[in-house]
């Protein structure tokens, strides 16, 4: 049961991706790294019983069931733009609520500058783990004005079920203006740190994936251009290529997190 | 074997061969079976087709030493055709459904980035090759000539082999690569192998 979302810009008005697409079209590289892989693959991920442990520069760390988790905050829907690294996109209704809601529940102290998650990182049950394509686990980062925005989303679901495994189950961050690599998936621990953390895809490849990753039209991936977007499900070969807009078309709710900065240099 | 390979309809059976992964990915594709993302899908299929078309054209002559079968020169050239045609829809591909024929965004693409430039370098290095592909050409220049020109081949493999490691680079992913740079090693190795022991005689 979830209610939709009263956050300002959390419910897009743009077409959905179907749900077939969403679910079989996925970057989980801890299930291989074609995105056929993760829908074939995934079904071995166990994500029961599942536990988060919250940790680093806080009041209150803990370790919370899945169970506690699901009931720490009402469950929204919200329909957000998904805007891949690789230049394709996808319209996905989430459910979840803000991360804001378990961060304040650790009291972070003053030193909480940054916000690191970790991915499930168990070979027994993710077969792509065992290749050294990216350093396990998979490590993301936030600073901390992004994590408690309230736009920055821990899902449980989409399309009104509970999340498939291949998305990132049985919990996953979804930050809707910055490029997918950035929202992990199958998260088990957060910590909040003092300094700014190296997420796996900066480790592995510095000049093309930056900390800040945010969706940007005007600064290009070295290999291709970053200026439109495919959106994926309307069309087969001839599916539009549209205009990608500044931070995916959330600018008015998150512009002023990078007032002054200089994007180029911080991408 | 080599009375299969001189067969009058071993020639035709060989260029119907060659159709059958574009006919796959485009049936695939017209019935809506190429998951999410179809054109993504037709490029890259285009792209690596193109790719192991070169590697077998570049394998025949091995192959027809080893193991003695010097009717397979019959289909070097139809494999080398092979390769063009693939690579020329691959770019063609791109620029239509990634580039949507802007040629302004397309000329950019290639001086900005060393990918998408040693990708063309590639189909540029094949196009004299596929053009001197027809009897009356290997009779224009003369077969040593023409052997001299088609040396250019090689470079080819060598620029696609660059592109598709740059592709795959950024992700990280290197298992084809290293297949694929492991073969062209190997065919280039066994040619210099040859060299050095004709000259040492």
């Amino acid at each position: 049961p979830s209610v939709r979302s009263t956050v300002p810009g959390a419910l897009a008005a743009d077409k959905l991706t179907p749900y077939e697409d969403v679910t079989t079209y996925n970057n989980f590289y801890e299930f291989g790294t074609d995105k056929s892989d993760p829908a074939e693959l995934a079904h071995t991920l166990k994500t029961r019983p599942w536990t988060l442990r919250i940790e680093g520069e806080v009041d209150k760390p803990v370790t919370l069931g899945l169970d506690d988790l699901l009931k720490l905050a009402p469950m929204e829907e919200r329909i957000y733009r998904l805007r891949c690294v690789e230049g394709w996109s996808m319209v996905i209704p989430w459910v979840g609520y803000s991360l804001s809601a378990i961060l304040k529940k650790v009291q972070p102290t003053s030193k909480a500058k940054f916000v690191e998650f970790h991915s499930l990182a168990d070979a027994k049950q993710m077969p792509g783990v065992r290749s050294p394509v990216l350093l396990w686990p998979y490590v993301e980062g936030l600073r901390m004005d992004e994590a408690m925005h309230p736009l920055t989303l821990m899902a449980f679901g989409l399309y009104g079920e509970v999340l498939p495994n291949q998305n990132g189950a049985p919990l996953r961050l979804v930050v809707p203006w910055k490029y997918g690599f950035k929202s992990a998936k199958s998260i088990v621990k957060i910590r909040l740190v003092e300094r700014e953390p190296v997420s796996s895809w900066t480790a592995a490849a510095p000049r093309e994936y930056g900390f800040y990753s945010n969706v940007n039209p005007k600064v290009d991936h070295p290999r291709w251009s970053q200026a439109s977007e495919r959106r994926l499900g309307e069309g087969g070969f001839f599916a539009p290529r549209k205009p990608t807009q500044m931070f995916n078309g959330y600018e008015a709710q998150v512009g002023q997190l990078y007032a002054g900065m200089d994007l180029k240099k911080h991408y | 074997m080599q009375k299969a390979l001189v067969h009058p309809a071993g020639k035709p059976l060989s260029w119907a061969l060659y159709a059958v992964p574009l006919a796959g990915v485009v049936l695939a594709g017209v019935a809506g079976r190429l998951g999410a993302n179809p054109a993504e899908k037709l490029i890259h299929e285009t792209g690596e087709w193109a790719l192991r078309w070169l590697w077998l054209a570049l394998a025949i002559t091995p192959l027809r030493e080893v193991f003695q079968l010097p009717q397979l020169l019959r289909y070097r050239r139809g494999l080398g055709v092979a390769a063009f045609v693939y690579a020329l829809l691959h770019f063609l591909a791109y620029a239509w459904l990634d580039k949507g024929w802007v040629l302004d965004d397309i000329v950019h693409d290639i001086v900005k980035r060393n990918f998408i430039l040693v990708g063309v370098v590639a189909l540029v290095l094949m196009t004299p090759l596929a053009l001197t592909s027809f009897n009356a050409a290997v009779r224009a220049l003369g077969g040593a000539r023409w052997r001299l020109l088609h040396k250019l081949a090689y470079a080819a493999a060598v620029a696609v082999l660059l592109h598709f490691l740059w592709k795959k680079s950024g992700k990280n992913d290197y298992a084809e690569v290293v297949v694929y740079a492991l073969g062209l090693a190997a065919l280039l190795g066994w040619r210099f192998g040859r060299f050095s022991s004709q000259v040492g005689r």
